[in-house]
């Protein structure tokens, strides 16, 4: 089911880029980096099932484009209850450029009441990113995928 | 919606080419990311807690004398001022390096060389000072090795060294000659030391590395008229005198910063991402197969100098981006770090193996962007005008006066 998600995912991104390149012929290196005007930049929010609860914020509170940082999840059933045994992914990049992230951000530690750090991200250039945490636990696997704007 | 966006940004284009782009009226985000350009932007140079010795003066001295020591190389004619030379932005002009052979690479210009995360095109370095041992046993380059290294501070520079790193270590017995890297002979004799002479070797030769890093650390950017420009525009001031823009160099910049999005790629006060990207840029013929990024990230991983090695200095949690790098996938092939553009218009050729001759013919490449011999470029066609190629090349020429 996840890799199912993935794939119309990947799909919804290849389309977006395909519609640009055809729209603006000339707008050369990635094209246009202005995202979707409804685009959803909520931090916290149900999990693509349902599963969880996730919620992200940079672990200093803000970050820098081109720095390295961490964020911390925080992955909670519908109830409220922390998840505190889950395993973390994490992926992303940007769908208006068809690229990954620049790193391999990795969660390194359960901080305790369902929170993660996940380390070694970092945004390399202005525009829409995304970031997708696939989050398996007992409860189920399920997968939560944040937009961010630089 | 999307094409909602497109056919917006397809009018401002057409608006921008019909008015002229002659006045420098900036938008407020075409404000903003001027200002982001500005070298005044740039923060101060963070410490490198992997080497405790990068904001010592003496160590910073002391690796000024190294990195202009001709008697470091095995033919006794080749310092790191051969190739990065240092009135001509400690580059070379030439398509590919020559130091004591011709190497596969264009010399790297070394201006803020101190923030990058990674050095060389393909960075198979994860810090500057480890990046300073890799030309000193090249077999191009300095062409030297670790026990002749070591001999030749102990015979002339023992004062100096031990003031800085503290005793060196008892070389009497050890080979003239000896490393992991070199002739067949240095490399037998190498294996013949025991395992603490060689660590003992490698320390030493770890501090050299660390001596010069100390003092490229001193290497910056000097200020350009598009700094003074760009600093105007930010205060919202008119930019007076050499800092005021032609209206060529205005439309160039606004096509740097739009249309060419060329400032995806070369952000920032540096003008770029620190980052590898696969361009097209084409192979050359004569030299081997070179696959960027893709065969750097395992040199970096299995170097005995890398971050998470013996001789780093300081704690691990400074080793983020070895950590946390990207190992494998498409996107590493024939990836290359995206140069800084400060002077680049004073020192062609460009690429990194100096393909391209003129800044024309870069234009030419982004326009028409050519397949990647290996993995898939990330540029699409420019489709710039013969104008707004020549805008582009007079923006540029701000960065490098
Ligand atoms: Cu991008």
């Amino acid at each position: 089911m996840e890799t199912h998600l993935t794939a119309i995912w990947r799909y919804a991104a290849a389309a977006l880029v395909v519609v640009l390149i055809a729209a603006g012929g000339m707008m050369a290196m990635h094209g246009s980096s202005a995202p979707p005007a409804d685009l959803d930049l909520s931090r916290s929010k149900a999990t693509e099932k349902g599963v969880f609860l996730a919620s992200v914020e940079p672990e200093a509170g803000s970050f820098k484009q081109g720095e390295l940082h961490s964020w911390v999840l925080t992955v909670k059933k519908p109830d409220g209850t922390p998840v505190e045994d889950a395993t973390i992914a994490v992926d992303g990049g940007m769908p208006d450029h068809n690229h990954g992230l620049p790193t391999s951000p990795q969660a390194t530690a359960h901080l305790g009441e369902g929170r993660y750090r996940v380390e070694g991200v970092k945004f390399n250039m202005g525009g829409w990113w995304v970031l997708r945490f696939a989050i398996s636990s007992p409860a189920g696997d399920d997968e939560a995928v944040f937009n961010l704007t630089l | 919606m999307r094409s909602r966006t497109a056919a917006f940004a397809l009018g401002l284009i057409a608006a921008l080419t019909l008015s002229g782009c002659g006045e420098p009226d900036f938008t407020e985000a075409e404000k903003a990311m001027i200002a982001s350009l500005s070298l005044s932007a740039l923060p101060p140079l963070p410490a490198d807690p992997t080497n405790r010795y990068a904001d010592l003066p003496a160590a910073a001295a002391f690796g000024a004398t190294l990195f202009f020591e001709q008697r470091l190389s095995r033919d006794g004619n080749v310092s790191c001022a051969t190739c990065h030379i240092i009135d001509r932005q400690f580059q070379d002009d030439r398509p590919l390096a020559i130091g004591v052979a011709t190497t596969n690479r264009r010399t790297m210009p070394l201006a803020g060389v101190a923030r990058s995360p990674w050095f060389f095109w393909d960075g198979r370095k994860d810090s500057l000072w480890s990046q300073a041992l890799g030309p000193l046993e090249d077999a191009r380059e300095h062409a030297g090795n670790r026990t002749a290294y070591a001999h030749f501070i102990e015979k002339e520079f023992a004062d100096r060294y031990e003031r800085i790193f503290g005793p060196l270590p008892d070389l009497s017995g050890l080979p003239e000659n000896a490393g992991p890297l070199g002739t067949e002979a240095e490399k037998a004799a190498w294996k013949g030391m025991r395992g603490e002479q060689r660590a003992s070797i490698d320390r030493v030769f770890a501090n050299l590395g660390k001596a010069i890093a100390a003092f490229e650390r001193s290497i910056v950017h000097e200020p350009t008229r598009f700094d003074r420009f760009a600093d105007a525009v930010a205060a919202g001031r008119d930019p007076e005198g050499e800092a005021a823009f032609s209206d060529e160099e205005i439309q160039g910049l606004k096509l740097f910063i739009g249309k060419a999005n060329c400032v995806t790629c070369h952000n920032g006060p540096r003008f770029t991402d620190d980052h590898f990207h696969n361009t097209g840029v084409p192979a050359v013929k004569e030299l081997p197969e070179d696959s960027g990024r893709e065969t750097a990230v395992a040199q970096v991983a299995a170097d005995p100098f890398n971050c998470l090695g013996a001789f780093r200095d300081g704690g691990e949690e400074a080793c983020g981006e070895l950590r946390f790098m990207v190992k494998s996938g498409d996107a590493l092939k024939r990836a290359y770090k995206t140069p800084s553009l400060r002077g680049a218009a004073t020192r062609p050729p460009y690429m990194h193996s100096g393909q391209i001759a003129t800044l024309d013919d870069v234009m030419d490449h982004y326009n028409t962007v050519p397949a990647s011999t290996r993995g898939t470029t990330e540029l699409h066609p420019l489709g710039l005008s013969e104008r707004e190629r020549a805008a582009l090349i007079a923006f540029l020429k701000t960065l490098a006066e």
